[in-house]
């Protein structure tokens, strides 16, 4: 039953849940979820330079969405454009960009479906040592710029007032955004990506009384999304993306209860 | 640079413009360890403005800001926190520094708000909250202490307690302590100095000298100059940390 090819899928999944998940909660808490759209986005920019320059798919991605967000905070500083705006504004035209690009490349035979919502199920041995490393790496780096970053989010001017440096946790963050989504983008797509950032950190928000326990449900909820998803899609042959987020969602709405059980309690 | 080892922020000249519009300018002051500084003045004074200058908050500034430490601890005036984030007490207290569960504790029980510990922030009334954030900014035993009209929404015994309890922070850590604050009579009692602003530095000196300035009276009304002076000629005697009156 286990083809060498779904222990790859389910080893690149976890790793992939691993970092999503406190990046999530960070996106939910920040109010970043469309920022992470527009990042997906454009990763379809850098998956058509990846084959235009034959470069890797993971380096290039994150060239790219590390560029367009720099990109976005310059266009913040000097137009009197709102963010939503600005976000849409980029992530349409990357997205329509990388489309027209892709049409003169007529040499490439393109999987616009996989490009859209990953296979996981076509993951490399080589691809699992990207993830394993790169994702690793995030966490590290994550670990790192933790406390900054947290209370930042709480309250900027606290955190800049009493020393913490802000700034420069969330430039490194955007770059981590960035990273993520280089390293996931085959594994679940462009449509997706954001998916897993998102639902299981709303799962957590709703069981977790502090930003530590949410992290940890968010990384769980992700684990098990991924395993939910995958074996489902080898049980009903669905395709293996979308039944992880819809795993995701699942899990979402159950949380729902335990929100109305706390009302409860309460009263 | 640092003539006198007890200067902890030194601001020169300084101001600050938002979009063309000076929000303060030309302020000079010094917080030195176990001072009370007190910015007063009429809404949009520049108070707020000029606290953030001297916490760096403000980066683009006119003038200079000289700051020798990095032990701060901070109550804003404003705080807007997204409850999209779960967030006890004790986690906002552990925000920008490991503090241990003691100093926690502590900090917490000299505020009152020892019972709200593993209450979730959001959950908290206007003035309950006003106590965390006091707690949390004393809590990490500071060396300067930025205080925006701290106890805003807290009741009125409260107040004056933690009026009491900042006098007493200010000499039990020897911390220098920037306040902003409303309360005349607060003014009065514990400060060492006042900055009396509107746009910019309009008078400053000893709490009796700001009261007697011309400028001050124009600004604030000749009531509460008399609050000042007649405050000033009644006290004959200090309060001790327990409000005991003690004769002069």
């Amino acid at each position: 039953m286990f083809d060498d090819f779904f222990i790859r899928a389910l080893v690149a999944g976890i790793g992939i849940a691993f970092v999503t998940g406190p990046l999530g909660c960070f996106v939910v808490w920040r109010r970043l979820s469309y920022f992470g759209d527009t990042l997906a986005h454009s990763a379809l920019l850098g998956v058509t330079m990846a084959y235009t320059l034959d470069l890797n798919i993971a380096i290039s991605v994150f060239l790219i969405s590390s560029i367009i967000a720099l990109l976005l905070i310059q266009l913040q500083k000097r137009t009197n454009l709102p963010g939503d705006a600005l976000l849409g504004l980029l992530a349409h035209s990357s997205l329509a960009v990388g489309l027209v690009v892709i049409g003169f490349l007529t040499f490439i035979r393109f999987d616009i479906m996989g490009l859209l919502f990953g296979d996981i199920l076509a993951v490399t041995t080589d691809d699992l040592l990207v993830i394993w490393t790169g994702g690793g790496l995030i966490l590290i780096v994550l670990k790192l710029i933790w406390k900054p970053l947290l209370a930042s989010t709480v309250n900027y001017e606290l955190a800049e007032a009493e020393g913490l440096n802000p700034d420069r946790a969330k430039a490194i963050f955007t770059i981590l955004m960035a990273a993520v989504i280089a390293i996931s983008i085959k594994m679940v797509g462009l449509l997706l990506i954001t998916g897993m950032l998102i639902i299981p950190a709303a799962m957590a928000r709703n069981i977790s009384d502090s930003p530590q326990k949410m992290v940890v449900f968010s990384i769980f909820g992700g684990l098990l999304s991924v395993i939910l998803g995958l074996y489902s899609s080898l049980e009903f042959n669905t395709s293996s993306g979308p039944s992880i987020i819809a795993a995701a969602l699942i899990l979402f709405i159950l949380s729902l209860f335990k929100i109305k059980q706390s009302i409860k309690l309460k009263n | 640079m640092n003539s006198n080892n007890n200067i902890l922020v030194k601001l020169n000249n300084a101001g600050f413009r938002q979009s063309k519009k000076w929000l303060v300018e030309g302020v000079s002051l010094t917080v030195e360890k176990g001072k009370i500084v007190t910015l007063i003045g009429p809404n949009g004074s520049g108070k707020s403005t000029t606290a953030k200058i001297a916490l760096g908050i403000y980066k683009n500034i006119e003038g200079s800001v000289e700051k020798y430490t990095t032990k701060v601890g901070y109550v804003p005036q404003k705080i807007s926190i997204d409850w999209t984030l779960p967030i006890r007490v004790y986690d906002f207290m552990l925000l920008t520094e490991t503090i241990e569960d003691s100093a926690i504790d502590e900090a917490l029980s000299l505020t009152g708000v020892i019972h709200l510990k593993n209450k979730n922030l959001g959950s908290l009334s206007g003035g309950e909250f006003q106590r965390v954030l006091i707690a949390r900014a004393i809590s990490k035993k500071p060396e300067l202490l930025v205080l925006d009209e701290p106890v805003q929404g807290v009741d009125y015994t409260g107040e004056i307690a933690l009026y009491e309890l900042i006098k007493k922070i200010s000499d039990t850590l020897n911390c220098g302590i920037l306040l902003i604050s409303h309360d005349l009579h607060m003014v009065m009692t514990a400060t060492d100095h006042v900055v009396c602003l509107n746009g910019h530095v309009c008078c400053s000196g000893s709490p009796l000298d700001v009261a007697k300035n011309n400028e001050y009276k124009a600004l604030f009304g000749e009531k509460a100059s008399q609050i000042l002076t007649t405050y000033e000629h009644k006290h004959d005697h200090v309060h001790s940390d327990q409000g005991e009156i003690k004769k002069n």
